[in-house]
C-alpha cells in the first residue's frame, strides 16, 4: 500500500544573515493511512519545520534544499503552486498550536468555514452551511447554529481550537499535520481536544503528524513516535518499543529527566549542557557533547541510520537491546 | 497542638474590577444595563505552608494560583483576609521586622526573559537587592555574587553579560539567584520551570532540590504540571475558579483523590503509560471568573451534581486527617 505520507532525506535549510541554519537536516519518515506518528522533540529540533515544509510554508530566507515529499506518491517539493494550494485545506491539512494562525479574526465562524468548503467543491450555500454545522458539533461545540454567527474572539481558546480542527476537518482529509494544538491549553480541555481528533481521524482513516515536544501526549495517541535532535530523527520505532526499550542515549536521556519516573523526593536524570545551535552544528553526531557513551568516533562522518526491525535509529554505540541480550 | 506555620494565607479575597470605559459610562448615562465588571479571583482562600516543606498549587487557568502566590509574597495587596508570617499579621508589622519579612519570601517566575531587567548586567541584578537592604557592603559585594551564582550552577566569570547572553535554563537560574539574594527562607516559584524544555527541566528541578537542603528553604510550587508536583511537592493544594477545593499529603491526593475536580484532573492528563488510549474528558468550558456559577464553582461539569451544590458552596473540611476537601458528597 502506498504511505499516505512519505518523506525521504527532507533538508530544510535558513540562509540569515550569520550563517546557514539547518533546521532540518536529511530527515525520512512515512506515514500510512490511518496511522499517527508522534513527531517529538525539544525547542529547536526541527519539528514544526518538517510540519511547514510538508505544507510548502516554509518561508525566506527558509528553502527545501534537499529530499523528497511524496503525498500518496506524488512529488510536493516540485509541485508548482496551484497544485500545492488544490491540495493544502483539502486533501492536507494543518493544525497549530495558536488557533489564531487559523482564525481570521474579522471574519465570523460560518464565513470561515463555508468558504474552507467552497474553495475546494462546487456545493450550494445551503449544503455548504449544513456541513458547517455538521462539522461544528463533530468536534463537540454545543449550539453551533449560534456559533457560526460568532466571532473567533467570542470563543474560549479551547474552543477556538475546536474550531479551528473542525475547519481543517471538514473536507475529510487524507493527512492532518497537528503541531502542538493542546500545548497551550488546560489540561481537562486538553483531554477534549485529543478525544475529538482521535474519533474523527480513525472514522476517517486519515493519517496524523502529532508534532509536540510531550512524550505523555503521544504515548496514548500515537502507533509510532519519532524523536528528532537538532534537525535530524535520532530514532523511530513502535510506541511501546521506544518509550520502554530506547536505544538511542539522546531518547533514554529525554525519558529519564521526566519527573513521571522519577521516585518521589529523589534526583531527575538530566542530561548535561545544551542542545547546540543549529548554525553551528558539529560534526558527526550532534548529541555527543552531552553523551556519556560517546567515543571519539562520534565526531567523524555523518552517523548513517541503522535499522534493526521496526525500528531506526543513528548512533555508533546505542544502548544495549534486552530482547537481544537473552540470546 | 501544632507548629505556626511559617507562612499562611487566612481567607484571602482578591477582585480585580475593571472600569468601564469613557464609551460604556456614555452608554451607562444613556440608561444602558452596564456596571463595573469584577472579577473575582480569589474567594476566600486559606492555606499553610509549614517551614521545610515544599507545598504544591496545582490548577488551571484562572483558578487564581498565581494571584495567590504574588499576594503571598507580598508584591500585590488582597482585597480581604490576612497574611500570616509565622503566625504574626504581617500588614501590622513596622519597621525593621517589615522589612525584614518582606525580604524573606522571594518570587521565581515562569518567563525569566521578561522578569529580568535587559539593559542590567547579570551582577547589578542579582547585587542591587542585597546592597541596598545593606545586607552586604559593597566591598563583600564581589564575593557574595560570585557564591550565589556557583550555587545555581553559573560560572562567576559570565556575571558582567546581559540576560540575553545566556539561554532559557540560564535565565532561570540568574531568576533564581536573584531571588537567593536576600537571603530569603521562602520561595515562590509561580510556573517556574512551564517554558523550560524537558532536558533542561529536569536540572532545574534539582537545582531547587539542592538549594533546599543547602540553604533550608521552603517552597510554595505553583504549578499546571501534575507529573512535576508529584514529584517535588510533599503537600499539594488543588484550586478551581478562586477557591481551592481539596488539600492533602501528595501521596495521598494522587493514589485517591476525592473532589471530583481533582479525580477529573488526574484522569485527564496524558500519562507516559498510556498506550493507544481512548481519551475522553470532562464536559464544558472553564467558566468565566467574571460570571461564575453560583454554589459549588465545579458543579456544571460534576458527573456528581447534586441539588444542593448549585444553591450552596461547600465547604472545605477535613475528611481524614491532613486531607480536606470541599464537596457535599462527602457530608452526604
Amino acid at each position: 500500500m502506498t504511505p499516505t505520507l512519505d518523506i525521504a532525506g527532507l533538508s530544510t535549510h535558513f540562509f540569515t544573515r550569520d550563517g546557514i541554519a539547518k533546521a532540518v537536516d536529511g530527515v525520512s519518515f512515512s506515514i500510512a493511512p490511518g496511522e499517527v506518528l508522534g513527531l517529538v522533540g525539544e525547542s529547536g529540533s526541527g519539528k514544526s519545520v518538517t510540519g511547514f515544509s510538508i505544507m510548502g510554508l516554509v518561508d525566506q530566507p527558509g528553502r527545501i534544499v534537499a529530499g523528497a515529499i511524496r503525498f500518496k506518491g506524488e512529488d510536493m517539493v516540485g509541485a508548482d503552486a496551484q497544485r500545492l494550494r488544490s491540495l493544502r485545506g483539502n486533501r492536507i491539512a494543518m493544525v497549530f498550536q495558536d488557533p489564531m494562525m487559523t482564525l481570521n479574526p474579522v471574519l465570523r465562524i460560518g464565513e470561515q468555514m463555508t468558504e474552507a468548503i467552497a474553495a475546494h467543491s462546487k456545493a450550494t450555500k445551503s449544503e455548504t452551511e449544513a456541513r458547517a454545522r455538521d462539522a461544528l458539533g463533530a468536534v463537540g461545540i454545543a449550539s453551533p447554529e449560534e456559533r457560526l454567527a460568532a466571532y473567533p474572539h467570542h470563543l474560549s481558546g479551547g474552543m477556538r481550537q475546536r474550531v479551528a480542527i473542525a475547519i481543517a476537518l471538514i473536507n475529510a482529509p487524507d493527512l492532518l499535520i497537528a503541531d502542538e494544538p493542546t500545548t497551550a491549553l488546560d489540561v481537562t480541555i486538553q483531554g477534549q481536544i485529543l478525544s475529538v481528533v482521535q474519533r474523527l481521524v480513525a472514522r476517517s482513516h486519515t493519517a496524523l503528524l502529532w508534532i509536540t515536544h510531550d512524550l505523555s501526549v503521544v504515548a496514548g495517541l500515537a502507533d509510532r513516535i519519532a524523536v528528532m535532535y537538532a534537525g535530524r530523527i535520532v530514532e523511530q520505532a513502535a510506541v511501546d518499543d521506544l518509550l520502554t526499550r530506547p536505544r538511542h542515549p539522546y531518547t533514554a536521556g529525554l525519558l529519564a529527566s521526566l519527573p513521571e519516573r522519577a521516585a518521589h523526593g529523589g534526583r531527575l536524570a538530566s542530561i548535561p549542557g545544551m542542545a547546540p545551535s543549529l548554525l553551528h552544528r558539529p560534526q558527526g553526531c550532534a548529541f555527543r557533547s552531552r553523551c556519556g557513551l560517546a567515543r571519539p568516533e562520534c565526531g567523524n562522518a555523518m552517523i548513517a541510520d541503522r535499522q534493526e526491525g521496526d525500528r531506526r535509529f543513528a548512533c555508533l554505540h546505542p544502548l544495549a537491546d534486552p530482547a537481544r541480550q537473552v540470546m | 497542638m501544632e507548629a505556626t506555620p511559617l507562612l499562611a494565607a487566612e481567607r484571602i479575597d482578591k477582585r480585580f474590577e475593571r472600569r468601564l470605559d469613557f464609551a460604556g459610562r456614555l452608554a451607562a448615562r444613556l440608561g444602558a444595563a452596564l456596571g463595573n465588571e469584577t472579577v473575582h479571583a480569589l474567594d476566600g482562600v486559606s492555606l499553610a505552608v509549614m517551614r521545610g516543606e515544599v507545598l504544591g498549587v496545582v490548577g488551571e487557568s484562572g483558578c487564581g494560583k498565581s494571584t495567590l502566590g504574588r499576594i503571598l509574597a507580598g508584591i500585590m495587596p488582597a482585597s480581604g483576609g490576612r497574611i500570616l508570617w509565622q503566625g504574626a499579621d504581617r500588614d501590622r508589622l513596622t519597621g525593621t521586622e517589615r522589612r525584614s519579612v518582606k525580604l524573606a519570601v522571594q518570587m521565581v517566575f515562569q518567563d525569566p526573559a521578561s522578569s529580568l531587567n535587559p539593559r542590567m548586567r547579570v551582577a547589578d541584578i542579582i547585587g542591587e537587592a542585597p546592597l541596598v537592604h545593606g545586607q552586604v557592603t559593597r566591598a563583600e559585594l564581589g564575593d557574595y555574587i560570585d557564591t550565589i551564582l556557583r550555587d545555581v550552577g553559573l560560572d562567576p566569570a559570565m556575571k558582567q553579560r546581559y540576560p540575553h547572553q545566556f539561554s532559557g535554563g540560564q535565565r532561570q537560574r540568574i531568576g533564581i539567584a536573584r531571588a537567593l539574594a536576600v537571603r530569603p527562607q521562602c520561595i515562590i516559584a509561580d510556573e517556574a520551570v512551564a517554558a523550560l524544555d524537558v532536558s533542561i527541566r529536569a536540572q532545574i528541578i534539582n537545582l531547587f532540590d539542592e538549594l533546599r537542603q543547602k540553604r533550608d528553604l521552603t517552597y510554595l510550587f505553583i504549578s499546571h504540571d501534575l507529573g512535576i508536583v508529584r514529584f517535588i511537592a510533599d503537600r499539594v493544594v488543588v484550586m478551581y475558579l478562586g477557591r481551592v477545593v481539596e488539600s492533602a499529603p501528595t501521596s495521598a491526593l494522587f493514589a485517591a483523590p476525592n473532589h471530583p475536580y481533582t479525580i477529573a484532573l488526574l484522569a485527564g492528563a496524558p500519562r507516559l503509560e498510556d498506550r493507544k488510549r481512548a481519551f475522553a474528558a470532562i464536559e464544558g468550558e472553564i467558566p468565566s471568573p467574571l460570571n461564575p456559577p453560583r454554589g459549588c464553582h465545579f458543579h456544571p461539569r460534576c458527573p456528581h451534581v447534586m441539588a444542593r451544590c448549585r444553591e450552596e458552596a461547600p465547604r472545605l473540611s477535613e475528611i481524614a486527617p491532613g486531607r480536606l476537601s470541599a464537596c457535599h458528597l462527602n457530608q452526604a
